[in-house]
């Protein structure tokens, strides 16, 4: 049980970490040199002190075996992204083996190297840069190596699948693990580049997931598969609401029906080996708490929030307001809402802990193993080198898994119980102790001049956040402001849950917000809402998604609403450029939103692995529908009221439409973040295509049938 | 109670002698060792348990043990044989149709319901039979179009 609720996530830190950091982290390597492409992100020699630091000796990140087979250990989870699959090909193109000899070992904080978690898309435009740097210094090595061994100079060899062999005479020949005699090698070279992307051959080919058979298969263990002798399952005694104080607990029916019950402060537990027996034994337990009571709901959380939320800081401002409402011809206002929103992965949040010896290794479904071997040391006060944590595959994460409570309760139960013990959420409990994507309102007040430009963007935000709140469109005059953010401002009061990173962090309500209104304005300037965007970007690659998608989609060139339910919307996230069109219909009966057709263009610099990218594309996409159309968790301050699927209902195969996704690269750009693009366009694109249906604008999301049905009212 | 139950899994006979209302989820992840079939809501409501009882997909954490007395119960480990992935399996591999992994099982043993009761299902049918199982990866297409090309294979032969 958390004793403060209103707790931000660690995945805050995403939005914190820039590119720069980590590769000035890595620079501090003294081994890392990038290609010409990467170098132009300008590695800069600032360290960050007073924190862990990446590993700079490449035998962290690859270890060649005697038969020559490669074994890579990361930092980043398997949460379902691909990232085994990507950094096992990276791995390969790096030294030139081939891609099914490598394998990638699932994090481990006892063999792999430190990272500060999984998330914010960074794991191919940040961390594998790492690990290929490392890669590349272990194949210049070995090169050299294999120099003094065949007595040839390093510039007459060459490598094909782990074998370095003299050009001029091939049968002189040596493999990496010859070379490497299962060793650690303790030669190290400086400045080692890393191959051009055009040299990365494996990002032409479409690579076997390496997780695919066994997860077709059933074999793929997660968390909650693995067993342990003498392991009890346990079950924890939860408050009815968010800060509820524990009065009184009788626990004696549970221990009649067999279970054993441990009780450390206001963690009461109920354990036995059958996980069943034990949720039994906790519908026994009578447990009495002091609830704080509280009106507010979802339907007044944005009076609260306004109310409570601390002053506005300034995010950004350049040119003047009040010279743009000067030069407009109309001043239009809007004000968006969006809903908390859960993360809701398929596999609820899972730990088994065991002690020996005075150590513990825990297993956990988490995004942030590093950072938990931490908070467990802490909690238990324990040395951290006494912490193991291991992390099996994720069964989806979101942004929801950074946070990792269950498995601090595991290890409480399992030093008490003297026994390993599982923790594993029921779908009540994730729904309750996820830290929730914050509701947000976002007010905009902007000019409009007579010739339907824009002269002023004046934006507000309260809740949200600001990630990508500043418009990549030219507005002249802008001002950009944040009360009450995830980014350091919530005040006490404001939230009465813990609040986190959903996917794409802030910028789904952001996007819905400024897209939403980027149609308000082409409508009272009776413009095309593709054209009125143009017109007002000259940022050529966001210019190029655009046209790209809108021309894949054919696009029909009129002033909305056309009543042909066409949509389209704009996004921009962690560097990465996105186009997304909609077709759809409204049931105006009963304000059901039926989704036909989604065309999506993204540009992520290159794609190192374009079918990854693809489903990343869709798999966002897809997710969308259920933050623009249904999710919005419901409570009543402190209490949860969605406690699992059947009201809290995320898209199912009924709900997707045929989805096209197209991927418009830049070649000599790096690769930029791809999992949490897609998905923040798609609030904001399903509500320009039910105006253009309809002729009723929402501006809240989701957009239930209820909703749509009071904005049809409204026309 | 406890009692002895005994039902054919994965073609080979099982018997357990336990309370013969629990679940037969917690049954088979925590007595016989089975854990592919997975744990998400508890309320029949995700369609990450789903096992073939009889050849009908059932949701396995609302099924008592005592149900599937005398019955066929096949799960995702009962798919393979001879170490080789059936049609659908493999159709699922091909098109990368899953990314986390954890709703896979319970898509492949309903699909598989859905297919060996008639391969040359529509995917409008499909679409209705999937409906209740859920997958926040937003894998849905693929897992369709998966579906569908298995259903061609098995109309050629294939298992």
């Amino acid at each position: 049980m958390r004793a403060n609720p209103v707790v931000e996530s660690g995945a805050q830190t995403a939005n914190e970490v820039s590119r720069r950091d980590v590769l000035a982290l890595a620079g501090s390597g003294l081994f890392v040199l990038f290609s010409t492409e990467e170098a132009q992100a300008q590695v800069q020699e600032e360290k960050i002190a007073e924190r862990p630091t990446f590993a700079t000796d490449f035998n962290a990140y690859v270890r060649i075996a005697p038969d020559g087979k490669v074994t890579g250990f990361a930092g980043k989870v398997e949460l379902g992204q691909g990232s085994i699959t990507v950094l096992s090909q990276l791995i390969a193109d790096e030294l030139d083996v081939e891609y099914d000899s490598v394998t990638m070992v699932m994090v481990d904080t006892a063999v792999c190297p430190w990272d500060m978690g999984t998330f914010g898309s960074l794991n191919v435009r940040q961390y594998s840069l790492l690990v290929r740097a490392a890669a590349a210094e272990a194949r210049a090595v070995l090169l050299q190596m294999a120099a003094e061994k065949l007595g040839v100079p390093v510039e007459r060899l060459r490598v094909h699948a782990g074998v370095i062999s003299d050009q001029a005479a091939p049968d002189k020949k040596v493999g990496y693990g010859q070379l490497v005699d299962g060793k650690k090698i303790e030669r190290h070279l400086a400045k080692v580049p890393v191959k051009p992307y055009p040299a990365l051959g494996l990002s032409k080919q479409r690579l076997l997931r390496k997780d695919a058979l066994a997860k077709v298969a059933g074999k793929a263990e997660f968390t909650a598969d693995v067993k342990l002798p003498g392991m009890l399952y346990a079950r924890i005694v939860r408050p009815p609401a968010h800060g509820a104080k524990l009065k009184s607990a009788n626990t004696e029916a549970a221990e009649k029906a067999g279970a054993r019950v441990i009780r450390d402060g206001d963690l009461i537990a109920v354990l036995h080996e059958r996980p069943d027996v034990a949720e039994h034994a906790l519908s026994l337990v009578k447990a009495e708490f002091d609830t704080p009571k509280s009106d507010v709901d979802e339907t007044s959380i944005f009076q609260h929030l306004e109310k409570m939320a601390p002053p506005p800081r300034m995010v950004k401002e350049s040119g003047s307001i009040a010279d743009g409402e000067k030069q407009a011809a109309t001043v239009v206002e809007g004000t968006y809402l969006n809903a908390y929103g859960a993360h809701a992965p398929i596999e609820t949040h899972s730990a088994l802990a065991s002690f020996e010896n005075g150590k513990v290794t825990v297993w956990a479904s988490t995004q942030t193993p590093f950072p938990l071997r931490e908070q467990i040391a802490q909690e238990l006060k324990m040395r951290q080198s006494d912490v193991r944590v291991i992390v099996p595959f994720v069964g989806g994460g979101f942004g929801g898994k950074s946070a990792s409570g269950q498995a601090i309760e595991a290890a409480r139960l399992a030093r008490l119980a003297g026994t390993p013990v599982q923790v594993v959420y029921d779908r009540a409990e994730e729904f309750f102790y996820d830290f929730v994507r914050p509701a947000a309102i976002i007010k905009l007040r902007t000019g409009l001049t007579a010739d339907g430009r824009i002269s002023s963007w004046d934006c507000k935000l309260i809740a949200g956040g600001e990630r990508e709140s500043i418009p990549f469109y030219n507005f002249p005059n802008q001002r950009t402001m944040s009360a009450g953010s995830m980014g350091g401002g919530t005040a006490p009061g404001m939230h009465f849950f813990g609040i986190g990173a959903w996917r794409a962090p802030s910028v789904n309500s952001n996007t819905f917000a400024r897209e939403s209104h980027m149609d308000v304005l082409a409508v009272k300037a009776g413009v095309d809402p593709v054209e009125f965007r143009l017109r007002h970007l000259t940022d050529v690659r966001m210019r190029k998604v655009l046209e790209t998608a809108a021309q894949r989609f054919g696009w029909k060139t009129g002033k909305a609403p056309s009543g042909c339910g066409q949509g389209v919307a704009l996004g921009m996230d962690v560097g990465t450029y996105c186009a997304t069109c909609a077709e759809l219909s409204v049931d105006k009966k009963t304000g059901a939103v039926k989704v036909h057709r989604m065309v999506v263009a993204m540009d992520p610099g290159v794609a190192v692995n374009p079918d990854g990218v693809l489903q990343q594309m869709e798999g966002a996409t897809t997710m969308g529908l259920g933050y623009a159309l249904s999710e919005e968790l419901r409570f009543r301050g402190g209490e949860i009221h969605d406690r699992n699927f059947d009201t809290y209902q995320i898209p199912r195969f009924s709900w997707v439409p045929k989805i096209e996704c197209i991927i418009v690269e830049t070649p000599g750009t790096p690769a930029q973040g791809c999992a949490e693009p897609p998905v923040v366009t798609v609030g904001a694109v399903l509500a320009s295509a039910i105006f253009d249906a309809t002729g009723a604008r929402l501006f809240q999301l989701p957009m239930t049938p209820e909703r749509v049905k009071q904005a049809l009212a409204r026309v | 109670m406890e009692q002895t139950i005994s039902f054919t899994l994965n073609g080979k006979p099982a018997s357990v002698a336990t309370d013969g209302e629990r679940m037969l989820l917690w049954v088979l992840r925590s007595d016989l060792g089975l854990t592919g079939t997975k744990f998400g809501c508890g309320e029949a409501q995700c369609g990450a348990c789903t096992v073939i009882v009889d050849g009908e997909a059932v949701r396995s954490c609302v099924t008592p043990l005592k149900d599937v007395a005398g019955k066929k119960v096949l799960t995702i480990e009962g798919l393979e044989s001879g170490g080789h992935l059936n049609a659908l399996q493999e159709a699922f591999v091909k098109h990368h149709a899953f990314q986390c992994g954890f709703c896979t099982p319970g898509m492949v043993i309903n699909a598989y319901a859905v297919l060996a009761k008639n391969p040359r299902v529509q995917r409008e049918e499909i679409i209705k039979e999937m409906d209740g199982n859920l997958c926040r990866c937003g894998e849905h297409v693929r897992i369709l179009d998966a579906i569908e090309e298995a259903g061609v294979a098995m109309q050629g032969g294939a298992r």
